[in-house]
């Protein structure tokens, strides 16, 4: 107890004099990164989720093919979760004597409950958001139902026994839907009038959805609740199930910016380890004094604990809030990029901070401080006695256990864990190896290159172990930051090619054939450009290998392909935005065979292999075919695409029609009019809202990964300098030493750069070999992306290397040069 | 305030007797083999009595001392330190003896940096679980005339007024012997006759026990009894 409150008085004395600022400093910046990027991670991650759920309208659906109970709505509103109605069903609507298929959206108030409705009071121009939903008695039809049947904003409609009034044009909903399954236009009504219309009927075809949104953690407890309480029949879709352009964009993001966070453990764990090493040595003199002056080891032990409590504690509360600060200093002047409201941030990170600091600082100091209180006490009369060596294991042991523990906090994923710390691991042994025989080939390069040259070489190869030792350290940091620089590049190129300025924005179904040729000069004739035009058959899978598909119905969440009516095509080109996956495309000779092309969701989800017998029903007829090829198609192209695709010549006297999808900014609304009007069997579908809203998170998404980065890189800087630091006592007596025998100021200040040099250049190789090689299975296998070597690594990792090692190097080292060496070596008597 | 030793069950201790080796040896490991650093030493140092090593360098003198001080364990031989045979004490016992009983001047003057003059020199008795440690701190600097510098920090100290805080941190527990290695090896002449008459006159002062290594021959002279050490050996 006496010792105790001893060792609380010594903290307090030491914490006054300033001696501990270095390592306090070093570990504020390291938990201010860490907590800075966990709460911007956080932060943008929400908000682009938060954008991403506009596609569902909603953060959570829950969807039947019969009426959803009134209970999981009360049970919304206990909770303090948004819910409401959405009712939908296919219907022929008519105006005077023309009729429509129409898509029929019947919703009740507080739809969309995220995203927004837009409408217009004329057919295809820009549509305005709308708060609310129709009033009793009014229908909201899109352009396109006006076009087919000749209403306009005024008309009545007939829609089952019910006659409303059109009250707006509908430009577009929310949930729209970008996969284009629904053909037919859509029309927006209150859900109270659905009654009227007697569409409800036993056997009808309706699907009914609820719609639930909230804040995270409520939402996160209502969705557990709803798979427990849910009926068997009712399927749950959230974000995950949103668009795949949309839900590629935040996925990518999502894991970019845990990529950014891991990258500032590491950061963090090097400042750690480097400031609590030098530490650890300064305590050392202490530690032998104290013991001669008759402090036992019991005593030393809990001053230094003692003390590193306080240094955690204190770091971790004044990191977190350096870094709660920069990050929301970085959205404030970064508000007018964001349209939308952040959410606010929780305060996770600041957990995470926390326990970062004070895991890394026992992790790493620990071992060194059981160490520091078995210095001999003859350490007072002989400086080289040093404490007694440490187990590796026990040295190493709780920090390789600590950064394993954070990494795996930060990444939840036991595949991605292992293969990160594995990687991690080998590099750091590849690093240390590769530094240690380059820093012994440096030794033998001294020769002839000058006093200071040879002076700062000498260093290197005399400080054998150090400089191995920083070389890890820088390296390690230079990689990780190098590799991010790499996947981020990657995720934005992706990203910006995936989605063009030119992109296909309408697609067009329905042409007839014989209207094919001229519908398309039509286009061109206006300046579109078309791409690739594709026939389009109805038909339905009714065989597997010669097994009827109802008995084989999947009964999961899966799409249910069997069940429906599809739409195949044939054609003889592959097209750049599919690749094989599975057995080969066609060519010349295969012309005419029976075979038939899979994508891979199709194959997935009736567990199809090549070479299984597929037979379908076309127009009444049995066609079967032999599957060829599995298909991995890329959505995002906006071209035309289906799930089956036959072979030429199988199918090709079969009636059908054709798609084809284009770019077009027509004149206004009229060149559009003008076509519904000109071809008005071709259905047109404007995706331009789909393609607005994808850009939209992937913009935000580009965003989030840009500042985090920046943020990151300056994390990273500081980190770094903050372990140069470590070297400075040694580098400050040395030098006083130098000067002291006459050296002049300039020929100990270019040593010093010297070594510097060499440890950026070495430090800089051997990272850029590390991210060119971490760079490409992050972006193969944690990303999914085509990875492109790109040399500008290298150049950027030496010269970056380089100049950053040496620049820090500088900037630690520069004051110790100037101080007068008398001034030095007293303070070092 | 006594300075007699305390009652031992070692038979062989005579009641004068505060300091005490028997055929002590030291041998360390260097890459050319065994070394002995200190060999065969036997003797005899009464309380109160002051006692000078002197040699030339690399005899093993600040290697004895950190025997006799416990601040090392030797190869073979006995110690006797204010009574308690410092063989049977583990590293706490002898670090616990030394903050009942023993004092310490380096030639470095090994100041915590971190702490002032005053916090310097209260940490002994701090560390002896003395409650009067302000005031016995503050009555020591008092005596090395640096109370006015009580709350300076060592870099802010010249190496002559740092040697005297460190002789008002080694007289302060009022040590049965106190140690100094080449108390004045580090300060200019002028500047080290006056730490070397400051030490004398405290010692004188405090009655205490005095083993003084040094090279100055005038500091040397001033001790009762001069030990010869060559090559480990005393002549
Ligand atoms: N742990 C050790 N390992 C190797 N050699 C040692 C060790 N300790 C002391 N020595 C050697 O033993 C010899 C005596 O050292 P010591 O420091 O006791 O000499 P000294 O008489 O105090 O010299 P000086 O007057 O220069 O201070 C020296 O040659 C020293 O290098
Ligand atoms: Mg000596």
């Amino acid at each position: 107890m006496r010792a105790l409150s001893l060792a609380v008085r010594m903290l307090a004395r030491e914490w006054r004099s300033g001696e501990l600022g270095v390592l306090l400093l070093a570990l504020t910046i390291a938990v201010a990164s860490l907590t800075g990027v966990g709460f911007l991670v956080n932060r943008i991650g929400a908000a682009v989720d938060l954008q991403a759920t506009e596609v569902l309208a909603a953060d959570v659906r829950l969807g039947s093919p019969q009426p959803i109970s009134q209970a999981s709505l009360d049970e919304a509103g206990r909770r303090g979760v948004l819910a409401t109605r959405s009712t939908r069903l296919l219907s022929v609507v008519f105006h005077d004597d023309q009729s429509q298929l129409t898509n029929i959206h019947a919703v009740s108030a507080g739809y969309p409950l995220r995203g927004h409705v837009l409408i217009a009071d004329e057919p295809f121009a820009r549509g305005e958001a709308v708060a609310g939903i129709p009033p009793r008695g009014e229908v909201w039809p899109d352009s396109r139902l006006l076009a087919a049947t000749g209403a306009q904003v005024g008309s009545s409609l007939a829609i089952g026994a019910a006659t409303l009034r059109v009250g707006h044009v509908l430009i577009s909903l929310p949930d729209q839907g970008g996969t284009f399954a629904e053909l037919a236009p859509s029309l927006l009504m209150n859900l109270q009038d659905l009654p009227a219309t007697q569409l409800v009927q036993p056997g009808s075809r309706v699907s009914y959805s609820v719609l639930f949104a909230g804040d995270r953690t409520r939402i996160d407890d209502f969705k557990s609740w709803l798979l427990l309480n849910k009926k068997p029949a009712e399927r749950l879709r959230d974000i995950r199930d949103a668009s795949p352009q949309i839900k590629s964009a935040t996925e990518r993001a999502g894991r970019f910016l845990s990529l950014a966070s891991l990258v500032s453990v590491l950061l963090c764990a090097i400042a750690v380890a480097m400031s609590a090493r030098r530490y650890v040595h300064r305590r050392l003199d202490v530690v032998a004094l104290m013991k001669t002056l008759g402090a036992t080891s019991a005593f030393t032990l809990s001053v230094s604990v003692l003390q590193l409590i306080a240094i955690a504690f204190v770091a971790a509360v004044a990191g977190s809030a350096v870094g709660f600060l920069a990050q929301e200093w970085l959205l404030r002047a970064l508000k007018g990029l964001f349209n939308t409201q952040l959410p606010p941030a929780n305060l996770l990170p600041l957990g995470l901070g926390f326990i970062a600091a004070i895991a890394l600082l026992v992790g790493f100091a620990l071992p060194s401080l059981l160490q520091l209180a078995r210095v001999p006490t003859i350490r007072v009369l002989r400086r080289d006695v040093g404490a007694p060596p440490t187990l590796v294991l026990l040295a190493f042991g709780p920090a390789v256990a600590v950064i394993a523990l954070l990494i795996y906090w930060v990444v939840r994923d036991v595949r991605l864990f292992l293969d990160f710390t594995l990687g991690l691991a080998g590099f750091i042994a590849l690093v240390a190896g590769a530094g240690w025989i380059l820093v012994h080939l440096a030794g033998r390069l001294r020769g002839g290159v000058g006093i200071a040259w040879r002076y700062g070489v000498a260093n290197l190869s005399r400080r054998r172990a150090e400089s191995v030792l920083q070389i890890v350290a820088f390296g390690t940091g230079i990689m990780v930051l190098l590799m991010l620089g790499i996947v981020r590049n990657h995720v934005q190129d992706s990203w910006r090619h995936s989605l063009p300025e030119d992109l296909p924005n309408y697609f067009f179904v329905n042409i007839p054939p014989d209207e094919r040729a001229p519908f398309i000069e039509f286009l061109k004739a206006r300046g579109a450009q078309t791409s690739r035009v594709l026939p389009m058959i109805r038909g339905r899978l009714t065989a597997i290998n010669d097994r009827p598909v109802e008995g084989a119905q999947s009964a999961g969440d899966g799409e249910n392909f069997a069940a429906r009516e599809q739409n195949l095509t044939w054609t003889a080109e592959l097209g750049a935005d599919n690749s094989v996956v599975a057995g080969r495309w066609w060519n010349r000779e295969d012309f005419g065979k029976p075979l038939v092309s899979l994508a891979t969701e199709f194959q997935e989800s009736l567990h199809v292999r090549v070479g299984d017998r597929l037979t379908f029903d076309i127009g009444g007829e049995s066609v079967a075919a032999t599957v060829a090829s599995i298909r991995k198609v890329k959505w995002d192209s906006f071209q035309p695409n289906f799930f089956i695709v036959f072979a030429p010549g199988v199918i090709d006297n079969t009636a059908g029609t054709y798609m084809t999808s284009a770019y077009f900014r027509p004149a206004g609304a009229i060149a559009l009019a003008q076509l519904a009007r000109r071809f008005p069997s071709v259905s047109i579908f404007d995706i331009d809202d789909l393609l607005a809203r994808v850009r939209s998170v992937v913009d935000k998404a580009v965003f989030a990964v840009q500042s985090v980065f920046v943020f990151t890189v300056f994390a990273g800087l500081t980190v770094l300098l903050a372990a140069v630091q470590s070297s400075r006592d040694e580098r400050r007596f040395e030098s006083a030493m130098l000067r002291t025998l006459g050296a002049s100021r300039k020929v100990v200040l270019q040593g010093v750069l010297a070594e510097f040099t060499v440890l950026g250049l070495l430090s800089g190789l051997l990272a850029s070999v590390g991210a060119s090689i971490a760079g490409y299975f992050v972006a193969t296998r944690v990303l999914a992306l085509p990875y492109g070597f790109d040399p500008s690594v290298w150049a950027l990792g030496l010269i970056g290397g380089a100049v950053l090692v040496v620049f820090s190097g500088w900037l630690a080292t520069r004051s110790v040069v100037n101080q007068p060496p008398l001034a030095t070596l007293r303070a070092n008597g | 305030m006594s300075h007699n030793p305390m009652p031992s069950a070692q038979a062989q201790i005579t009641r004068e007797s505060v300091l005490k080796t028997d055929h002590l040896t030291k041998q360390v490991n260097s890459p050319e083999g065994p070394l002995t650093i200190v060999q065969d030493v036997s003797l005899d140092i009464a309380a109160g009595e002051s006692v000078a090593v002197v040699g030339p360098s690399g005899a093993g003198k600040s290697t004895l001392l950190a025997l006799l001080a416990g601040l090392d364990a030797p190869t073979s031989g006995k110690i006797w330190l204010a009574g308690a045979d410092l063989s049977a004490l583990d590293e706490d016992g002898r670090a616990r003896l030394r903050a009942q009983r023993v004092g310490f001047v380096f030639q470095a003057f090994h100041l915590v940096p971190a702490l002032t003059a005053l916090e310097n020199v209260m940490l002994p008795l701090e560390l002896a679980g003395r409650t009067d440690a302000r005031s016995g701190a503050l009555a020591a600097l008092e005596r090395v005339g640096l109370a006015m510098r009580k709350g300076h920090y060592p870099r802010q100290l010249s190496g002559g007024e740092q040697q005297r805080i460190a002789l008002a941190r080694a007289f302060v527990t009022s040590p049965a012997v106190l140690f100094a290695d080449e108390p004045t090896g580090n300060l200019d002449t002028a500047t080290g006759e006056r730490v070397g008459a400051l030490l004398f006159e405290l010692n004188a002062h405090s009655q205490t026990t005095l083993v003084l290594v040094t090279h100055e021959r005038d500091l040397a002279s001033r001790c009762q009894r001069t030990l010869q050490m060559e090559a480990g050996r005393l002549l």
